[in-house]
């Protein structure tokens, strides 16, 4: 008998769910739950880890990572206009830095300025400098990106009618240009904040002091000192904590500026 | 000041190997209603927009008010301050009320302080009948809300000419009228006006002087009675002909 286009499509679903269920519960009946929770959810280990991991290890990896954000915007913001200059020799610059900067790990920046910089140049720096400068440096090569994708997406018409109100074209950029890039810039410059948490782990490499350990650090010592896992999964956990917050964040964001744009604002007489 | 606001001589514009103007001369007198009539492509609203140097021309003499536009040392955000502009797409700022649209350049340019610029933008809105709207977003208004809005916010400027880009072309037919109505009064009350228009009946009833434009020349340019009433030349005579008639346009 042969069955309808709505019958089979029904009778694939049915299958897809019988193979998910299948699977779910080989795992349970076949994985070694007692090993699983020794090594993952142990009590014990993940008390010595409190409350340092939020106090201290949480609190490092926000700090670092909004150091190194606040100078990537900074930074970002002159490359997306130096992209968009009409002088040549700007938009060059400003391509080689985001080219370099985009094309090369983050891992090798740190090593750079935490090694690199202090015997070439004699210069050291705190955690603090050294970790928004690295983080900047990598961070802004992709947030310039981002702005600069977000300022071209603004309608040519909005300049158009802001130079023949006879603003000039910083002006332009400042009132009209930048205020509605932002919302088209916000989702993606979100994912570019928590591209910069996760990387903001990479500052071990620097050398901390244990009341400058961040998150991934700080799970690391508690891995060595409890012999369980447990550390790293509260760390993992702890980064959610930091991240999925944001995602809501910028969606609110997002929303409140459209609002703002669809309904109307309340104007002060 | 000398009685003559806009004053283009000899200007040619070309975008790559495309020539779009090829020579035009033009002049617009104080209080004058000058509208460009012509078919698509015909250069019309590249002439508009080379009047407050949206487009550079590439040869040719731009004078505005006292400014020489097409000097090199000019200071073009000086000069397009008393040179309003009406786009077809209305381009009001989407972020930013109704009234601050009308208030940002007057509060940024001019350095208006906030209670005059504020008394002012009122005054337009008034004047074309958006008072109730102060504090709507652009998004909120019809299409020929968002063009009166544009027209309010280009007078807010207290600008010596209004220059319109086929203001009412992207509009449903029944929002023409009230921004058709809105430049009527605007020229009776002795507003300078250059308006690139296919509304031919606007062009015959409010302006001074038409130009009848096509392939980048003024072929045909007298007042509104001559140029659309007795049209001279058999291009004039034949575009008249498929915009007043489109059902009949192939028939000769």
């Amino acid at each position: 008998m042969a069955m309808s286009r709505r019958q089979r499509a029904r009778a694939v679903r049915g299958v897809q769910y019988a193979v998910l269920v299948v699977a779910v519960v080989l795992l349970v009946v076949l994985a070694d739950w007692g090993t699983i929770r020794h090594a993952f959810f142990n009590m014990e280990a993940a008390s010595t880890q409190f409350p340092e991991v939020f106090t201290s290890a949480l609190v490092n990896t926000v700090i670092y990572t909004a150091l190194g954000f606040g100078l990537g915007l900074g930074i970002g913001l002159v490359l997306a206009l130096m992209k968009l200059s009409s002088v040549g020799p700007y938009r060059w610059l400003a391509t080689l830095y985001i080219e370099f900067f985009r094309g090369i790990p983050a891992l090798l920046v740190f090593i750079a300025l935490g090694f690199g910089v202090p015997l070439a140049f004699n210069l050291r720096f705190d955690i603090y400098s050294t970790a928004a400068i690295a983080l900047g440096l990598v961070g802004s090569a992709y947030i310039a990106e981002t702005l600069r994708a977000g300022i071209q997406a603004v309608p040519p018409g909005q300049i158009e009618a802001a130079r023949s109100l006879g603003m000039s074209q910083t002006r332009t950029t400042i009132t009209v240009v930048i205020p509605q890039a932002f919302r088209i810039i916000l989702p993606p410059l979100t994912n570019e904040l928590i591209l910069l948490t996760k990387d903001s782990s990479l500052i071990y490499l620097l050398g901390l002091t244990r009341d400058e350990f961040e998150l991934a650090k700080f799970g690391r010592e508690g891995l060595n000192t409890t012999n369980s896992l447990t550390p790293i999964l509260l760390a993992g956990l702890a980064y959610l904590i930091i991240t999925v917050p944001l995602g809501y964040l910028s969606r609110y964001l997002e929303r409140r500026t459209g609002r703002k744009q669809d309904e109307g604002l309340k104007v002060t007489a | 000041m000398s009685d003559v606001i806009v004053e283009v001589t000899g200007m040619h514009k070309a975008f790559g190997s495309l020539e779009v103007l090829k020579g035009i001369d033009l002049s617009v007198r104080r209080g004058e209603v000058v509208c460009i009539i012509g078919p698509s492509g015909s250069g019309k609203s590249t002439l508009l927009r080379c009047v407050n140097l949206l487009e550079e021309p590439n040869a040719g003499k731009v004078v505005v008010n006292g400014f020489e536009l097409t000097d090199p040392d000019v200071d073009i955000d000086k000069a397009r301050r008393t040179i309003g502009m009406v786009f077809q797409s209305f381009n009001l700022f989407g972020h930013l009320s109704v009234l601050e649209n009308l208030t940002v350049a007057q509060r940024k340019v001019l350095k208006r302080d906030a209670a005059e610029a504020d008394r002012i933008a009122r005054d337009n809105l008034k004047r074309v009948g958006l008072l109730d709207k102060v504090a709507a977003m652009p998004s909120q208004l019809s299409g020929g809300q968002q063009q009166r809005a544009a027209i309010a916010r280009a007078l807010s400027m207290q600008p010596a000419v209004m220059l319109f880009d086929e203001p009412t072309s992207a509009l449903d037919p029944e929002l023409v009228g009230d921004v058709l109505a809105v430049m009527r009064q605007l020229a009776d009350e002795g507003m300078t006006m250059l308006v690139v228009t296919h509304e031919m009946q606007f062009a015959r009833e409010v302006a001074d002087r038409v130009l009848f434009m096509d392939d980048g020349t003024v072929v045909e340019e007298g007042p509104a009675a001559n140029v659309i009433g007795q049209p001279r030349h058999e291009r004039t005579r034949s575009f008249l002909h498929r915009v007043l008639n489109p059902v009949h346009a192939t028939e000769a």
